[in-house]
């Protein structure tokens, strides 16, 4: 399977937040921060990785989610850790 | 020359014949939590569906919780206390190491003299003394065993942490076990994962505590965790253990009346319903909103309050899993009473 480009990890992600949040997708910006701007609350949070773990095919330990404030983390992590 | 050992006589099958629970007289609002941490009600409610919780006065102790709770277990199993072979307590939060509390209680509800001990195994502990007391009685050591969830976390509680302040509620569960002639508990399902142990534990150990108590760089030893990594744990990995359980007993979730988790979080009830994909006709337990985590005690209260409002009923069939600090976890597939 091809890794991924940002683009489609962006797309991805909001897809992912969409479901388990509710947000819309267009609101789930490289800026925006999970907990200030999406109201993604902590377990939410943990929802998000799994959903993107499985879609992305990339390991995100507990002790690395803590790091991922905003949108633009959580896709610079995926890019950078998503096995080829 | 080598004896040959008779083996015991134990019943074909073992099933829960009578549950009981005690929940403290004191029922704690979210309000009163937050007059020690910054916080909110709707905040508490939305992480962990917690709305009040039941906390333990001076005479509500260990003992007397059990008592009761173990009293309307075997008044509603139908039997004698005197035939109680063995009494199982499953509790982290017994002050008292030795003797185990499980004698004084046997003794009180006029067990005689059977098998007692207590189990440490955090929020499995129930399932785990379940899974004990099935062996005893189809190994013919017991013919009944009482086995009591029983917990008074609001001495472990620190009451300044914001992650956990509203979390724990203290009560007793308990159930009685005995014979059957058809399959009433399936096969448990059950581990522990060592590796983890540093998710959910006391902040310091009592030792600490005594030597360096007057220290100000050590805390009580109230129980602490870290939350997101025990919610991946309980929803994603429990949620394969739960599916192991019905597995082994042969039951699709279709299958399933309801549907007891140990009371850690409504979110993690929530999310493992997701993650197992269980039907709408499944009755849940979400004792939680009115009792908090309980730990070990949280099941036979559930069981309990699904039976006493109707959403299931005996003969029932039930997935129950305990999971929790350790980590350990047990599952299984039981018949209700």
């Amino acid at each position: 399977m091809a890794a991924n480009t940002k683009e489609e990890i962006l797309t991805g992600l909001a897809e992912i937040v969409n479901e388990i949040a509710g947000i819309p997708t267009e609101d789930v910006e490289l800026d925006k921060s999970f907990t200030d701007d999406l109201d993604v609350d902590s377990l939410s949070m943990v929802e998000v990785v799994v959903a993107a773990e499985e879609r992305f095919s990339v390991k995100i330990p507990d002790d690395d989610v803590k790091n991922l404030k905003t949108v633009g983390d959580a896709v610079s992590y995926i890019l950078e850790h998503q096995e080829d | 020359m080598t004896a040959k050992i008779k083996p015991g006589q134990g019943a074909a099958y073992a099933r829960i014949l009578g549950v009981g629970g005690y929940r403290p007289t004191r029922v704690v609002p979210n309000e009163e939590i937050l007059q020690h941490i910054d916080s909110s009600d709707e905040w508490i409610r939305s992480r962990s569906g917690i709305a009040t919780r039941h906390w333990a006065n001076e005479d509500e102790t260990v003992a007397e919780m059990s008592v009761a709770a173990a009293g309307k277990a075997i008044a509603n199993a139908g039997i004698d206390a005197a035939e109680v072979g063995g009494v199982i307590i499953a509790t982290v939060s017994h002050f008292k190491q030795t003797p185990a509390i499980a004698t004084e209680i046997a003794h009180r509800i006029g067990a005689g003299k059977p098998a007692a001990f207590d189990i440490s195994a955090g929020c499995a502990g129930f399932t785990y003394g379940l899974t004990l007391a099935k062996g005893m009685i189809t190994e013919g050591s017991a013919r009944y065993v009482v086995v009591i969830g029983v917990e008074r976390l609001s001495d472990l509680t620190d009451l300044e942490d914001r992650a956990t302040a509203f979390l724990f509620g203290d009560g007793a569960g308990a159930v009685v076990v005995g014979p059957s002639d058809e399959p009433a508990i399936g096969p448990t399902v059950w581990g522990s994962e060592g590796d983890k142990a540093d998710i959910i534990t006391q902040t310091v150990s009592w030792e600490a505590y005594r030597e360096r108590g007057a220290a100000t760089d050590v805390r009580f030893p109230a129980i602490t965790q870290e939350g997101q990594a025990v919610f991946r744990w309980a929803v994603y990995e429990m949620a394969k253990v739960a599916q192991q359980a019905l597995d082994a007993a042969g039951v699709t979730a279709d299958q399933l009346d309801a549907f007891i988790p140990h009371q850690a979080n409504m979110r993690i009830i929530d999310s493992m319903i997701k993650a197992l994909g269980l039907p709408e006709h499944v009755a849940v337990a979400r004792d939680i909103a009115t009792a908090g985590n309980t730990s070990s005690a949280s099941i036979p209260l559930a069981m309990e309050q699904l039976l006493a409002s109707g959403q299931a009923k005996s003969g029932d069939t039930a997935l129950v899993i305990g999971f929790g600090a350790g980590l350990v976890y047990a599952a299984s597939v039981v018949t209700l009473p």
